[in-house]
């Protein structure tokens, strides 16, 4: 199958820190590839540096083949790369129907044209097919600072979705997120998973989530990739039970 | 409640000035006049959340772009039209700094060019004639209307403000209002959702500036005489009161805020020699305990009464 995303020595030091030090891996399209390890261990500066949000010390990635590193967060998304962050990331002034037309207006026509075009950028339907999906039906016009953690994390999860894209990169989706959302948020994804044939790459700490979801799992653990396979192969390893899961 | 807003406020524009003395009316141009700077500086500050204490220059620019063209006998709409594209492409320019450094930094880099503007207006004789400034700067006729008598330079005013409110309320309400909402809550999450967030910070200068830049050219037919003075440091800070006491990122507080900054002043000199104190401990409360400004107060009120 096709690679989507491509990491190829991938290096990032802080000082005399090697936060992520010489990190290669693929992501074939239409995978759920798990990304799991010890806090501190590089997983959120690994994303950071695929997506354009910290600049590399060494090392390469491509998209579809081309090389983006260095390229700027907005354009990745511009080429269908979308992503959450570990920490909460809506727009808390704006209504749930808002972040998610936000989420996707700059994919309509140039910079001219929505001045002068639609409000809603021509979003409006879309919106309202991801309110349902996600089922925050209810919190439409709310304002998304006025909604629980879980509902945000929903939230946050779907504005990631609204341009379409075909690489999503998720960064702890489950953490604070309570088990009945959670099973809702499994599902959610493993249909857009296999409807729209989007490719994740998600980390986690929940093992859960990611063994119940992941068709595939790496370890990091000191910026080094230790181990990689499919998620019963993960939970057996001996030093991925050393490092990281425990006796 | 917004429907009586929308029309009774405009009426109340249009019948405020009849029975006022030459001075009332021109209090009520002036406030007109800060109006549509305030709503410049929040667009790029209550909306983009870029601050900047360089408002009062471009005003400075405006009116100096006004008093300079009209004096040599050019009309007026040239230098609204000069006025607006000079500020527009300095205010562009000044957002770069923007991209770089953010908050008190920002606000540093936008003082400093406040500084530098007023500086090149009061040495810079051979342009600007220095401290004994221009005057005799003449208003407009247009289509055969004389806009001589306060009155009339009130509705003059009054119509500018107008289309300066519209093309405002237009860009708010439409995706890039929404993008400046976006930059100024999470410029990170933001640019990750495909946001350019460079050029709508630039952009957000931009349109501010050149809206300062409108207020200067209008300012200076209202006041017919300027001196480098007025456009010190003193006006861009209090062109960023008017917007945080109004209430930063609405879309009245402007039009609020410069009520407040112009006529409570001028309302509040029954006290003779306490006014300033008063106005600045009102201000100061109210910074304190509702930094939203007066807007962001009423909203408050709102929640709890509904």
């Amino acid at each position: 199958m096709r690679e989507v995303l491509q990491v190829r020595g991938l290096a990032k030091t802080f000082g005399g820190i090697h936060a992520v030090n010489g990190v290669s891996f693929e992501v074939r399209e239409g995978e759920i590839l798990g990304l799991i390890g010890p806090n501190g261990s590089g997983k959120s500066t690994l994303f950071n540096c695929i997506l354009g949000q910290l600049a590399p010390s060494a090392g390469e990635v491509r998209i579809d083949g081309r090389a983006i590193t260095g390229m700027r967060p907005c354009e990745l998304n511009r080429l269908g790369v979308g992503r959450t962050f570990q920490l909460l990331q809506v727009f808390p002034q704006l209504t749930v129907r808002e972040n998610l037309i936000l989420a996707g207006q700059e994919h309509q026509a140039s910079m001219w044209s929505r001045l002068v075009g639609r409000r809603d950028a021509g979003l409006g339907e879309a919106a309202e097919r991801m309110i349902g999906f996600f089922r925050l039906e209810k919190l439409a016009a709310e304002k998304a600072g006025a909604l629980s953690y879980g509902q945000q994390k929903l939230l946050d999860v779907a504005m990631a979705f609204m341009a379409g894209p075909r690489l999503v990169l998720l960064d702890e989706p489950a953490g604070g997120v309570n088990p009945t959302m959670l099973a809702g948020l499994r599902e959610r994804l493993r249909e857009l998973n296999a409807e729209r044939r989007a490719t994740f790459v998600v980390i986690e700490h929940n093992m859960e989530f990611v063994m119940s979801l992941c068709t595939r799992v790496l370890v990091l653990a000191e910026g080094r990739i230790i181990a990689a396979g499919t998620p019963e192969e993960v939970r057996r390893n001996p030093q991925v039970i050393e490092a990281y899961l425990g006796g | 409640m917004k429907k009586i807003v929308a029309v009774g406020f405009p009426l109340l524009l249009v019948i405020a000035p009849f029975g006022l003395k030459p001075y009332g009316i021109y209090l009520l141009s002036l406030w007109a006049v800060m109006t549509v700077a305030a709503i410049g500086l929040n667009l790029t500050l209550g909306y983009a959340g870029q601050i900047s204490l360089a408002q009062g220059a471009f005003v400075g620019i405006g009116a100096y772009c006004a008093a300079l063209l009209t004096t040599q006998g050019w009309p007026l709409w040239s230098a609204f039209l000069l006025a607006a594209a000079l500020s527009l492409l300095i205010g562009w320019l000044l957002g770069y700094p923007a991209l770089r450094v953010q908050h008190h930094y920002l606000a540093f880099v936008t003082l400093s060019f406040a500084t530098l503007v007023f500086l090149v207006l009061r040495n810079e004789e051979w342009l600007t004639k220095g401290v004994y400034g221009i005057s005799a700067i003449p208003r407009p006729t247009l289509l055969g209307w004389s806009t001589k008598g306060p009155l009339d330079f009130y509705f003059f005013c009054l119509g500018v403000l107008a289309l300066v409110s519209g093309a405002t309320w237009w860009v708010v309400r439409s995706p890039w209002g929404r993008a400046f909402t976006a930059l100024r809550e999470n410029a990170l999450r933001a640019d990750s959702l495909g946001v350019d967030t460079r050029r709508y910070t630039l952009m957000a200068f931009a349109i501010g500036s050149a809206l300062g830049g409108i207020a200067g050219a209008l300012y200076a037919p209202l006041v017919q005489f300027i001196e480098p003075n007025a456009f010190a440091l003193n006006l861009s800070l209090n062109l960023l009161l008017m917007v945080m006491v109004g209430g930063s990122g609405y879309f009245l507080g402007p039009f609020l805020g410069a009520a407040v900054s112009v006529l409570l002043p001028e309302w509040l000199r029954f006290t003779e020699g306490l006014y300033l104190i008063l106005y600045g401990a009102a201000v100061m409360v109210l910074m304190a305990f509702c930094p939203s400004g007066l807007l962001g107060l009423a909203e408050r009120a709102g929640r709890v009464f509904k």
